[in-house]
Parts: C-alpha cells; structure tokens; sequence
C-alpha cells in the first residue's frame, strides 16, 4: 500500500499501516471498519468473492467522501482502502479508519463512510457460489436510480 | 472517437470491457440509444453513466475525446 489517504488496490489490505495513516497527537479516538467477506448469504453458500472496480473514478469518489466527512465532522481525519480481485473468505474487502479528538464524531463518520461507498463509489462485487455466479447490484435494497438516471443531489 | 467502459455484468454482457464510437458529439441519451440498438442484449435500465469519472445526466453533451463508463448499480463494502 501507499500513502495515498483513498485508494484502490489489488493487494491484502494491512490494517496497522491504514491506522497509521490517521493517527496523531490531536486524536483521542480511532475507529476502525473492516469489511470482510461473508461465507453465507441468505442461506446460499459463498465459496470466494471477484470484485472489480473503475480505479480511478473509484479513487476519486472516496475522497469525496473523505471531503464530505470533513465538511461534516470537521476534526476528524479519514483514510479508505478497496481491495479489487479475487477474495476469499473472512478476507477484508474494504477498511476505513476515522481518527477523532473524540468518539462519536469518529464512530458516525465511519459508518457514513460506508454507506456512501454503498452508493457513489464504482465498485462491483461477483459472489460465486458452488453451482454459480453473478454480480450483485443494489444490495441495499433500494432502487436508487427509478429513472435510470440519478438526480444531481445523488451524484454531487 | 469517443470511448466506452463498460464494468460488472455489462463487461460479461458484451464480451468486451471498452468500444469506441466513432461520433464528434452527442448526448448521454442518445449514446444509450444507439447502445440499446448495436447491443440489444445490453440491459442498460438503471444504469448510470459517468463522463469523464464523473456521474452524467441523460442531457449531459459528449464529446470526442471524453471517456464514458456505463456503471450498473454498484456493490462495493
């Protein structure tokens, strides 16, 4: 890994290293998200994961939500890795750390952070299955672009 | 020339993970258009699109020289 605060990369993500790069004297708290892979799901069994990402706009909108965090919580400090390629089981595919002068800035950032990679970030996850594949899209439930298209609010 | 990315189950769709358009310019609307019409097999609803790495709206202008990517809904997390 670099040191690039927001980045993209097909290698295993080291933990520690992305801790470092938000630790300093002004934080009283770090907080750290790891998500990792699920071997079921809905009662179907997961045997590795391929995901697949548009790296430099991917890149570029995990920092805008490192700049959305900013505006939001302006004393925190915000670091995300994405791992791309083959994963296997209990792997982490995305890690995000949040230091804070205190906790619940650093605890609500985190969790924004992940759901915003959920809607802007172009990353695509393929689960293969014993008997199959397929992309997954939309995870979340919703139907985010009714139109076909999302509306400026959604995007900017 | 205008190139296209294509990603995820598009990229499997079309056997192919970029085309390139042979126009000076046009619409992000009309590029799904003629999309739909070369590639009937592409589905393309709910597909949003992003000009130059950055999200697109259906009016938005294309030009020759820009890099456009079809993003089905994404799963990253």
């Amino acid at each position: 890994m670099g040191n690039k605060l927001f980045e993209v990369t097909n290698q295993p993500i080291d933990v520690e290293e992305l801790i470092s790069k938000v630790k300093r004297s002004e934080a009283g708290a770090i907080t750290t998200f790891i998500g990792t892979v699920r071997e079921w799901t809905k009662g179907r069994r997961t045997i590795y994961l391929e995901y697949q990402a548009y790296v430099p706009m991917a890149e570029k909108k995990l920092a805008k939500i490192g700049e959305e965090i900013q505006d939001k919580w302006p004393d925190t400090m915000v670091a995300i890795t994405h791992r791309i390629g083959r994963l296997e089981i209990s792997e982490a595919a995305v890690v995000i750390v949040v230091s804070s002068p205190h906790r619940k800035a650093a605890y609500e950032a985190n969790e924004y952070a992940i759901e915003r990679i959920k809607q802007i970030v172009p990353i695509w996850k393929k689960e293969h299955w014993e008997d199959g594949e397929t992309w997954i899209g939309n995870q979340l439930q919703t139907v985010p672009y009714p139109n076909g298209k999302p509306t400026s609010g959604e995007v900017e | 020339m205008i190139k296209v990315l294509f990603f995820a189950q598009l990229q499997d769709a079309l056997g192919s993970d970029s085309i390139k358009i042979e126009e000076d310019s046009l619409s992000v609307y009309d590029l799904k258009q003629q999309l739909k019409n070369d590639y009937p097999t592409l589905q393309l609803d709910g597909v949003m699109v992003a000009v130059n790495e950055e999200y697109a709206l259906d009016e938005d202008i294309i030009s020759s020289g820009d890099i456009v990517a079809f993003i089905p809904p994404v799963s990253g997390g």
